[in-house]
Formats: C-alpha cells, sequence, structure tokens
C-alpha cells in the first residue's frame, strides 16, 4: 500500500544530525475561515522569515491553532494565500507539504517502539534500511535517547515522548517545523528545561519553525518574534523585548505579563493621573483617556528624598506574598487603584512591610508607557 | 483507651488502630463481594451446574454406566464431522462477511460528528429491539418463492423463474449476517473512536498519503476491535439454532440443530451432552486465541493493543 513520493527530495543526501537545508520563508496573505458567520481567521497576513522561531500566542479561540493547522494542510481555509518560499500550498495535501509537525498530545502510533516511531518519515521516502537505521541511531542520540530504539511508547515517561515526538519531527529534515503547544502536558520544570533544550535545537537546525502556546512565559523565552492573535487577526508582531516593553494596546498588555493600569488623561500636552503629573517615555500629543502601564518589577519602593527621574504615587500596603525568591506587595493608591510591586527578597530576617503601612511607589520615567485605553474609548 | 490514644512512640501501642484499621478494610472488600454475590448465585445456578451436569451425562450410557460411547460415535461416523464442518464454514463465512460490511460502516460511523454518529447507532441497533424471531420470519417472508424479493425480480425482469433464496445455505447466511452484525459494529466502533486523530495527521505531515496512513497507522489500531468484534460473532454463530433451523430448511445442519434433533427426535441426552461439551470446549479455543490475538483485549474489550 505504499505510494511513491511526489517529489524527489534532493536534501535527503544530508544527515540528521548535520547541517541543514537552506531554512524557509512561510508567506501568508489574507487568510480567512470562518465557521458559520463565525469568523476564525480574519484577512491574516504573516510573514514568518526563514530560520526564524515565531510563536504564535493568544488566548483560546484566538485562532492560534487555526492558523497553524491551516499552515500543515489540516484545515482548508475560505480564501487568501500561504507561501513556503516561491510555492504556493494552500490546496496542496498535508503530506506533500514537507512539514515536520510536533502535537500537543504528541501523537505517537502506539503500536511501533520508539525506533519505527522516529524511522516512519524515513520508511515512506524509501531510504534503504542501513541508511535508515543509522539516521534514528543518531536522532537518539541528539535527544539523548539512546537505547531506547526498542522501548514501547508506553513505557515512556512524558518528557521522554515529547523528545521521540521532537525526533520524528525532524529527522526527514523538514524545511519548516510547526508545534502545537508541544510542553503544555509537561510539569512546570520540565517545561522550563524543554524550552531552553527546544530553543538551543532551533539554534542548531536554524530551521523555519511556528510555535503555538497559551503561555506567555514561553513565548517570551523562546521567540525571534511573538505574533499575538486576538479574534482571528495579529494584535501585534514583534520581539519579545518590544512587545513587552511597548505593549502598544492595553490587550497585548493585559496579556504579555502582569500589569496594573492607572488612569490617565492627557489635555494640553499634560498628563494626569487624578492630580499627579505624569511623565511618560513619549508623551502621546493626541488628548484623551490612557492606561499607564505598571508592570510589578518595574515598580520601586521610595524612602524619603527618593523619586529623582520617577513618577510617584502615595498609597498604602494591602497584602504582602512572601514567594521565597520574590515577594510581592500588593497596595492601593491615593485614589484606591489596587496595583502589584515584585521585589526581589533579601536574607537576614529583614522585617517585611505589613499591611496597612503607607507606602510611596515609583516607576521611572523611562519605564513609563501610556496605551490608548480601548475600554474606555480613547482618542 | 486512654493508654492507646496517648502518643508513646516507645511505649507498647505503637501500632495505633492497625487492628481496627484491617478490620475497616476487610468489611469493605466483604461488601463489595457481597453486592457481587447474587450475580455469581445466579451464574453457578444456571450455567455452572446445568453445565457440569450435561458433562456428567455425555459420559454416560443408556443404561447409566460410565462410557465414551458418544464421543466414539462422533469420531467414527461422518455425519458428525460433516454438522462441524458445516457448522464453522457457516460461523466463518458469517464473520467474514460482517467483517466486510461492518468495518466500513464502523469506520464511517467514527469518523462522522458525535451526534451524527449516535443517530447512526441507534439505526444500527434497532434490530435489536426486535425478536430474533420475528426478523427471522421477516426473511422467510422476504425470501421465500412467493416473496416479497422474487415477486418483484420477476416483475421488474430481473429474472424469469422464481430463485431459491431460503431453505439454503445463502439463505442461512442472509439472516445470520444481518443479526450478527451490530456484534461486530460495536466493539469495532468503539475501537476506532478511541483512535486518536492526530496520529493521522502525524502519519500525513510525515509525508504519509491518507490511504498508506489507513493501512500503518489506523488499520492496525482498530485490530483488538476487530478481534473482538470477530470473536464474538463466530462465537455466536457456532451455537446459533434459531436462523438456521427456519431459514435452512433442514439443508443446512448446524451443531446446535443436530442437538435439538438428538433430544427431540431420538431422546438421546448422552449424544446431545456430548455434542454440547465438544461445542463449548471449540468455542473456548477460539475465544483464548482471538484473546491471544487482540492482546489482551477481551471479547467486549474496546482498549487498545500495545
Amino acid at each position: 500500500m505504499r505510494q511513491a513520493d511526489d517529489q524527489q527530495r534532493p536534501q535527503d543526501a544530508a544527515v540528521a544530525s548535520g547541517g541543514s537545508a537552506t531554512a524557509l520563508p512561510i508567506a501568508i496573505r489574507q487568510l480567512s475561515k470562518a465557521y458559520g458567520a463565525v469568523p476564525v481567521l480574519n484577512d491574516i497576513d504573516l510573514d514568518v522569515r526563514p530560520g526564524e522561531f515565531l510563536t504564535l500566542l493568544g488566548p483560546s479561540g484566538s485562532g492560534k491553532t487555526t492558523l497553524l493547522m491551516a499552515i500543515a494542510g489540516f484545515l482548508r481555509p475560505d480564501k487568501g494565500s500561504i507561501r513556503f518560499g516561491e510555492r504556493e500550498v494552500v490546496r496542496l495535501a498535508p503530506h506533500k507539504r514537507e512539514i515536520g509537525m510536533v502535537f500537543q498530545n504528541y501523537a505517537l502510533f502506539p503500536h511501533m517502539d520508539v525506533a519505527r516511531n522516529i524511522g516512519f518519515p524515513l520508511r515512506l521516502r524509501r531510504m534503504p534500511a542501513g541508511e535508515i537505521a543509522r539516521r534514528v541511531e543518531a536522532a537518539l542520540d541528539m535527544f539523548q535517547l539512546g537505547g531506547f530504539g526498542g522501548r514501547r511508547i508506553d513505557q515512556l515517561s512524558g518528557g521522554q515522548r515529547q523528545r521521540v515526538a521532537l525526533a520524528r519531527a525532524i529527522v526527514f529534515e523538514p524545511r519548516i517545523i510547526l508545534m502545537d503547544e508541544p510542553l503544555s502536558a509537561l510539569d512546570k520544570q520540565l517545561r522550563e528545561r524543554m524550552q531552553i533544550e527546544l530553543r538551543q535545537l532551533h539554534e542548531r537546525l536554524g530551521t523555519t519553525t511556528v510555535y503555538v502556546t497559551h503561555d506567555q512565559r514561553e513565548a517570551l523565552t523562546m521567540s525571534d518574534r511573538i505574533a499575538i492573535l486576538d479574534r482571528g487577526r495579529i494584535a501585534r508582531i514583534d520581539t519579545p523585548r518590544a512587545i513587552y516593553d511597548d505593549p502598544g494596546s492595553r490587550f497585548v498588555a493585559e496579556f504579555i505579563g502582569e500589569s496594573s493600569f492607572l488612569d490617565v488623561e492627557i489635555a494640553d500636552g499634560v498628563a494626569r493621573a487624578g492630580s499627579a503629573i505624569v511623565r511618560a517615555r513619549d508623551l502621546p500629543t493626541k488628548r484623551g483617556r490612557y492606561a499607564m502601564v505598571l508592570r510589578p518589577e518595574r515598580l520601586r519602593l521610595l524612602g524619603p528624598g527618593d523619586g529623582d527621574g520617577m513618577n510617584c504615587f502615595d498609597g498604602h500596603i494591602t497584602g504582602v506574598v512572601y514567594q521565597g525568591d520574590t515577594l510581592l506587595l500588593q497596595a492601593a493608591l491615593g485614589d484606591g487603584s489596587p496595583v502589584s510591586l515584585r521585589l526581589t527578597t533579601n536574607g537576614g530576617g529583614a522585617p517585611l512591610p505589613s499591611p496597612g503601612a503607607p507606602v510611596r511607589i515609583g516607576i521611572a520615567v523611562a519605564d513609563t508607557v501610556l496605551l490608548p485605553d480601548e475600554a474606555r474609548g480613547a482618542l | 483507651m486512654s493508654a492507646a490514644d496517648a502518643y508513646d512512640p516507645s511505649g507498647p501501642a505503637r501500632d495505633f488502630h492497625a487492628a481496627a484499621l484491617r478490620r475497616d478494610q476487610w468489611r469493605e472488600r466483604m461488601g463489595l463481594a457481597g453486592l457481587a454475590a447474587p450475580a455469581l448465585l445466579l451464574v453457578t445456578v444456571t450455567l455452572l451446574v446445568p453445565v457440569g451436569w450435561l458433562f456428567g451425562l455425555s459420559f454416560l450410557d443408556d443404561s447409566g454406566a460410565f462410557s465414551l460411547e458418544h464421543y466414539r460415535r462422533m469420531l467414527s461416523e461422518p455425519s458428525y464431522a460433516r454438522t462441524f464442518i458445516t457448522t464453522f464454514e457457516i460461523s466463518l463465512a458469517t464473520t467474514l462477511i460482517c467483517i466486510l460490511l461492518g468495518y466500513p460502516l464502523a469506520y464511517f460511523l467514527s469518523q462522522l460528528p458525535r451526534r451524527a454518529a449516535n443517530l447512526c447507532m441507534i439505526a444500527v441497533l434497532l434490530p435489536f429491539w426486535t425478536s430474533l424471531l420475528v426478523r427471522t420470519y421477516a426473511w422467510l417472508v422476504l425470501l421465500q418463492r412467493s416473496g416479497l424479493i422474487n415477486t418483484w425480480g420477476i416483475k421488474l425482469g430481473l429474472w424469469s423463474e422464481p430463485l431459491q433464496l431460503v431453505h439454503n445455505a445463502g439463505g442461512t447466511l442472509i439472516g445470520m449476517v444481518h443479526i450478527m452484525l451490530p456484534f461486530m459494529v460495536l466493539p469495532l466502533y468503539g475501537t476506532m473512536r478511541a483512535i486518536d486523530g492526530n496520529l493521522l495527521r502525524a502519519a500525513a505531515s510525515l509525508g504519509s498519503t491518507p490511504v498508506h496512513g489507513f493501512w500503518t497507522v489506523f488499520f492496525p489500531l482498530s485490530l483488538p476491535g476487530l478481534a473482538a468484534g470477530a470473536s464474538l460473532v463466530f462465537v455466536l454463530c457456532l451455537g446459533f439454532y434459531v436462523t438456521p433451523a427456519m431459514l435452512g430448511g433442514g439443508k443446512v445442519t448446524m451443531v446446535s440443530n443436530r442437538i435439538a434433533n438428538d433430544i427431540e427426535l431420538f431422546f438421546n441426552w448422552g449424544a446431545a451432552s456430548a455434542l454440547g461439551v465438544v461445542l463449548l470446549v471449540i468455542t473456548l479455543m477460539v475465544l483464548v486465541l482471538a484473546a491471544r490475538l487482540s492482546r489482551g483485549a477481551g471479547p467486549f474489550g474496546a482498549g487498545q493493543g500495545s
């Protein structure tokens, strides 16, 4: 029942452990998909650069998995174009797209052992048995799975399954790798280790990678760029740092990192939060209501005399949470707005602040970002 | 009381409540066993005792003395061998036809959205709600010489003489397949539903055509269900009585028909018992073999063999 491959693959000559074939860019234009009257993808334009690690990040229902499935070919869009390099693939069957895919639940074949799982794409490409064995062996070594070739899938731990799934997805040297929340089933420690490993793997292979997650920290840790999806549109696409430091919209600020917001009103070129004047790195000129982003780790507790180059607010402490490495302080500002501060803890038994104590909180003007307040209809 | 309740790690009362906790556990187990007791009793009275009694009868001759006469006759008389061969042929043919019809049906159902699949499943199960006898009579009405199919066939000019559709092996097969099909579809459907759709997606992403993915991934994973359905149908066929008796018209003698003859015509309980014992042994052997093949999944098991 084997079917001949539709294309010859010149890169077959390369070896799993060796250098990768040239990375392919992905160009998506006006991609749309609706279920009934509900649009899931709304005229998506997206360019994934060759060799880039791009993360699709968004809450559930934002369309990130739908978009990934459309790239993989498992979902037929209503319209639009997807190109891998020069090649239009929007109507191409998934098995002809030459993508390595890692699924959330790994999707390892339970009736095959580890080696046969990894060898599956190689057997499909009618590689000689010796060559397959060699490549499978190399892949096993690469993922610290040496000696596991004969294991059944149900004998593996979650982390090992994850590695087998990765090995299977890259062993045939696809020029594009897609991953659908591949780490979500692992416990926190393993997940954090795998994030680093995946990132290192990507640096070694240099394969264009599209990664889906709903975990903003994971996205920040791993990505070259992050595309944040909101209701079937791309709300923002940029590097992790650019997005974190200047979210651009309240939706993005709420989604990436923790933050509290403070209402700010700009009139006549002056920004006021209540009666206090607020300075910012780039003060918007347009009058209207804005939200000031207060990241917990960018806030400082000020002593008397501090506060140069800072916006300062008076308030009092409402809660103290000791978290080992950090101390989370909850405070209410003068007008009652709640804010959180994250401070590093010190040893030495220094006394913790107590609830009710008055505090002065500051944020550097350089860290102060004002966003148009969509919720209140800025302008 | 007071001495045992005080915590004293070095004292004599270190196994706090150990005896009482053991007693509680024992009581809990007895409670569970008690729940199973009525069913166990019923099985013993209605199954084990009669089967044991038959087993004993099969070793007695007419005078009531121990003898292997009935078994010896089964080996020496070729008609018995023919009966067993017929039984196996009909059962095997029914099972194969059920596989050919049931596998694609179960596959189709497993790919439907769950609501639609449930509706279709009702259609599959509908025959279960009608008496076996009624369904078999219905086939008789449809298939006989002056039946619906022959009348229409001749009216439409498809054939000119009434076809012999019933009172032969063909008629028996039609009726048996109809009655057995749900037993094939149910375990198959359960197994197929449990196959993760991402496995086929994964196969496709790795370069597998849909046909290749089906044969290398889906089909092997559906085998436990196929083994369960096939063994269920085959075993049920081995002991099937009503349909072969009515649609076979005396030309298709299965073991169960022979047992009935031995009792109703010849009042030979020993011979009938011996046939019953042999059939039971063969059935058990088939079940064991099927369980081996499906690697642990029982006849009703829809588990994924690993």
